[in-house]
């Protein structure tokens, strides 16, 4: 089994679907392998998305420190999910693919595939829970206005679990013209490592920053985790780095690697939230975007290993690190990386960089009425 | 000729040793068991529901041991437990194998664990439309006994019409699985699909369908596997 994690990854999915991923292998590392490919990335990054993004000192929120935000917040759609849906885009339209399909929790996700689906005149269908319909409404709206069907799934959770597997059906379905636009470093090989490579330019660009900025590699990053991608692409920049710690930040309420055991989901085996018999746990937490009961193959690895710590955090502490840093820096961060803000305190460290990985926006009918 | 095998497919449950007596009556050859599991990917809306329902009576991977050891003593038939990769893992996957084949299980089907990966657990293979030649032969001399059919890409539950596409890819895994038995299963739900598809392979696998009627009673489903029994044998 290809682009396993030691003992995580790997592909348990229906057997329809592994001519496409050994397709999708293929068109991967010819993509790589390519400088046309990226080429247009690169362009596509810079010209259309907005690459790269700055890093700001934070000195009001964290005065005892220096920290730095890594800006996400700041690129086009307002979140890391873009840098993986273009990446994604360019590969499908290499495959010859017309139709994608894709899940969506907080939205962030959904938003970014439905935007280039209009930049590449792809059909799109976006899978969301209904209960995240109702609490991310500006991006349901959002992906309409771009000409994507938002399909409603209405049972178990009706959050981002669900939404991932209608999606994976809809894909097992519709395999030979459609393109399944994963939004996290999950799912079956090869999807974890294509995510992971497509947002690690947020690491690559983090270390040249810092570098430049303070002349010295950080004495720690973080990120928020939830199914991990925007962690892993900041992560990759500095896992060789070992004075680098690197701590990931789970929501309390669905902490898959904090209080996960082993099993397998949505096509990958990793750290699930699970009863005795393998059954999902269901996740809970304010963020739509950490409420998944797994996370990516490569951060069960590294927590294994020991080159990466989880820690946990709770609806409450977010939303304190919410308000904090609108008020202090003047920047309204989505609810998943306020879960990452409010970790930095306690660290022994000096020099931070957190991933700031989407704004508020998205989240502020959810924050005003508590 | 060796008749068409039917094979039917019921979710545990409590009832379920009495509905699986009652599909061998109406002329089941296999019966396959389903082992809920809280996100089935390869299931459509019916087995889903009846996965959910499952689990709320408290069908975990003992229990459903337990109803496939009852349902063994009522049957003689091959029994066939269904079910998902992470039942396993969280059981222990050479565990499962072995206690569901003490437990009376003929062999286990494992819906999201392709061939070639875990070879050591015995169990029945997939093929779909999409496999390569390649895939079929790796798939057929690895299963347990015959080879499983996915008539369409897509999941389970019933269609209206066989797949146009049925015949070719029948024809290719014949080619390729050579002397292997193959049955067709998702999507066939009438009699008249069940003849179709029968004409093409060994045998047919009924799914929703069946667990749609077994909510009726035993009588129901005695009486529709029979229409089923019928329409392969007069066929």
């Amino acid at each position: 089994m290809s682009a396993t994690y030691g003992t995580y990854g790997g592909r348990y999915v229906p057997e329809t679907l592994i001519p496409a991923l050994d397709e999708l292998s293929s068109a991967w590392e010819a993509a790589l392998a390519d400088e046309a490919f990226r080429a247009e990335l690169d362009h596509l990054s810079r010209t259309y998305a907005g690459r790269p993004t700055p890093l700001t000192l934070a000195e009001r929120f964290a005065p005892s420190k220096r920290l730095y935000l890594k800006r996400e917040d700041l690129l086009h759609t307002g979140a890391h999910k873009l840098n993986n849906a273009l990446g994604q885009a360019v590969l499908a339209q290499r495959l010859g693919k017309q139709r994608i399909v894709a899940e969506t929790g907080a939205g962030q996700h959904g938003v970014a595939t439905a935007t280039v689906c209009a930049r590449f005149g792809f059909d799109c269908v976006v899978y969301m829970g209904s209960e995240d319909m109702r609490r991310q409404r500006p991006n349901v709206e959002r992906m309409g206005l771009l000409g994507a069907e938002v399909r409603p799934v209405e049972f178990g959770t009706k959050t981002l679990k669900e939404a991932t597997s209608e999606a994976i059906r809809d894909w097992i379905t519709n395999v030979e013209d459609t393109h399944y636009l994963i939004g996290s470093c999950v799912g079956p090989a090869p999807y974890p490592e294509i995510v992971r490579e497509l947002q690690a330019v947020i690491g690559r660009e983090t270390r040249e920053q810092i570098l430049e900025t303070e002349g010295r590699l950080p004495d720690s990053v973080l990120a928020c985790v939830g199914g991990g991608s925007n962690a892993i692409g900041m992560f990759a920049g500095f896992l060789d780095d070992a004075d680098v710690e690197i701590v990931g930040v789970e929501a309390a309420g669905a902490a898959s690697l904090g209080s996960g055991r082993a099993g397998v989901l949505h096509g990958s085996r990793s750290s699930v939230l699970a009863d005795e018999d393998g059954q999902i746990a269901d996740a809970h937490s304010i963020s739509a975007g950490l409420d998944y009961p797994g996370v990516g193959p490569e951060h069960a690895f590294l927590r294994d290993s020991g080159r990466a710590r989880y820690v946990g955090t709770t609806d409450e502490e977010a939303l304190e690190a919410f308000r904090r840093l609108t008020r202090t820096e003047g920047i309204i961060p989505a609810l998943e990386p306020a879960h990452a803000l409010a970790r930095v305190e306690e660290l022994d460290a000096e020099l931070i960089v957190v991933c700031l990985s989407g704004r508020g926006d998205k989240d502020l009918a959810e924050v005003l009425a508590r | 000729m060796t008749p068409k095998q039917l094979v039917i497919y019921l979710m545990s449950g409590p009832e379920t040793p009495a509905l699986a007596e009652a599909a061998v009556e109406g002329g089941a050859d296999l019966v396959e068991l389903g082992f809920p599991f809280s996100d089935p990917l390869a299931d459509g809306p019916v087995i889903r529901r009846a996965a959910e329902k499952a689990l709320a009576q408290g069908m975990r991977t003992q229990a459903c041991l337990d109803v496939l050891a009852a349902a063994r003593e009522r049957v003689s038939v091959p029994l066939v437990p269904m079910t998902y990769s992470s039942l396993l893992e969280a059981y222990g996957w050479e565990r499962f194998g072995e206690d569901a084949r003490a437990a009376g299980a003929t062999t286990v089907i494992v819906a999201d664990l392709p061939a070639g990966d875990r070879p050591e657990l015995r169990r029945i293979q997939l093929v779909a439309p999409t496999s390569t030649d390649e895939r079929i032969r790796l798939a057929a001399k690895q299963t347990d006994g015959w080879l499983y059919l996915v008539t369409v890409t897509g999941t389970t539950g019933s269609r209206s019409e066989v797949s146009s596409t049925l015949a070719g890819f029948a024809a290719r895994a014949r080619a390729a699985a050579r002397d292997v038995p193959i049955y067709a299963g998702f999507g066939i739900s009438t009699p008249e699909q069940a003849r179709t598809v029968a004409e093409l392979t060994d045998g047919i696998v009924v799914g929703s369908r069946a667990v749609e009627v077994a909510e009726e009673g035993p009588a129901a489903l005695r009486e529709y596997v029979g229409s089923l029994r019928r329409a392969l044998d007069d066929g």
